[in-house]
């Protein structure tokens, strides 16, 4: 069990890393990823956004949609979900954690629409985890994110300071070096296997 | 509003401000469905659906919505047009289903179609909300396709394989064959590294057009 759990949120680290392989949550990945703190703190906003939402979405569709023939408003229910708990979770922290909140605060409004968070929700459906594997699957995706944005402002911070032909500056070149970050996470493809297999 | 400005609107989104290319709205599903010409016409298609009905909805509301609860709103419509598309898509085209798989739900999250709820449907005609739909979807459509064939033509040698799944017309295994069997495709060009690159590519060679066909506004332009 355990085996399984770690295989799965290592996997979701390196192997098929969210942003790096499957492409979800490129928007914050491009606009967010210029300096190192504002990376940080949109990848924790939304870990524990991806965490809460899952442990929340996982019980309305195995519990109330599927067992009613309801599986069909899965895309609407989720999305509300999440626009509900970041909500929630906005007001929560300005109320009782004001330090976190001025850190967080203004990477949550931009969560609802990371396609990250709803893509976590129906993966995990997608997959057949159980309730746990869900969560460790949500807390491996997120920290994946995490790694991804601290290795990629730093390699920003190189690509700023050199000179692209004219045409490329700016997001083309991003682009061009947001390719070879995920080649080289190409190479950890198997690792997660090798070892836990 | 006059008959060429109406008509401006229309072809805006197609290459002055083309979602992708230009506004840089929509990344995800752009890099991740464009491995194939067809999946890239299909998943266009199916975000145009969206786009064009959720303008229409939205911009119709515009002065029932109240201004602070306007993005759960938008966000309601939105999920409700891609549900609709998702069955559409299941029941009738079920390759299509396959091949987009999460990337046909996280239509909602696409923020072309709530950024342009919010800048534009929110403010402007029904008729105005409608066109604006189109030429955006247009710009969509066009963009995937040529990034899909890109990467098709150089990653698996084929073009438009797989688009007897979306016209039911085509003969099975449909494929055009560009390059020959002898030469060994360029693998990577279909995998991760290989969208971004084409990508960053496309998005130089757009910068590069405008720059070049109007020198004074592309200084404004440029993001």
């Amino acid at each position: 069990m355990v085996v399984k759990l770690a295989s799965i949120f290592f996997t979701m680290i390196l192997v098929d890393n969210y942003v790096l392989t499957k492409f979800l949550g490129i928007c914050p990945f491009l606009g967010v990823s210029k300096k190192l703190d504002s990376a940080v703190g949109m990848s924790l906003a939304v870990t524990f956004v991806m965490v809460l939402a899952t442990a929340v979405t996982w019980p309305v569709h195995t519990l109330i949609l599927a067992p009613n023939g309801l599986a069909y408003l899965q895309t609407i229910v989720f999305i509300l979900i999440i626009a509900i708990l970041v909500q929630l979770l906005e007001n929560v922290l300005k109320k009782y954690i004001p330090t976190l909140y001025r850190s967080l605060g203004v990477y949550l409004p931009l969560i609802t629409t990371n396609c990250t968070i709803l893509g976590v929700t129906i993966l995990n459906l997608d997959e057949g985890y159980n309730f746990i594997e869900s969560v460790v699957c949500a807390a491996g995706a997120g920290v994946g994110f995490l790694v991804a944005m601290v290795l990629f402002s730093g390699v920003r911070r190189r690509v700023e300071e050199a000179a692209p032909p004219k045409c490329f500056e700016g997001l083309p070149i991003t682009l061009v070096s947001a390719a070879m970050v995920s080649l080289s996470f190409m190479g950890f493809g198997g690792i997660v296997e090798a070892i836990f297999g | 509003m006059s008959e060429k400005k109406k008509l401006s609107v229309l072809t805006n989104g197609i290459l002055n401000e083309n979602p992708v290319l230009r506004l840089v709205l929509g990344t995800c599903p752009t890099l991740a469905v464009t491995t194939m010409a067809a999946n890239g016409i299909g998943m266009g298609l199916a975000a145009t659906f969206v786009l064009l009905c959720s303008n229409i909805v939205i911009s119709a509301l515009r002065r029932i919505i109240p201004e602070q609860v306007r993005i759960p709103c938008y966000i309601t419509v939105i999920a409700g047009f891609v549900s609709v598309v998702q069955m559409l898509v299941k029941a009738y085209v079920p390759a299509l289903d396959q091949a987009l798989g999460v990337y046909l739900p996280l239509i909602v999250v696409n923020c072309i179609i709530l950024g342009r709820a919010e800048m534009f449907a929110s403010k402007n005609t029904v008729l105005n909300s409608a066109l604006d739909g189109i030429g955006m979807g247009i710009g969509f459509t066009l963009t995937l396709t040529i990034m899909g064939s890109i990467r098709e033509i150089l990653g698996a040698g084929t073009w438009l394989a797989g688009l007897d799944g979306l016209l039911p017309f085509l003969p099975e295994g449909f494929a055009i064959r560009v390059l020959p069997a002898s030469v060994d495709p360029f693998t990577l060009m279909t995998s991760a590294p290989g969208g971004f690159f084409v990508f960053g590519v496309l998005m130089a060679g757009a910068a590069w057009l405008t720059a070049h066909k109007r020198p004074a506004q592309a200084e404004e332009g440029s993001v």
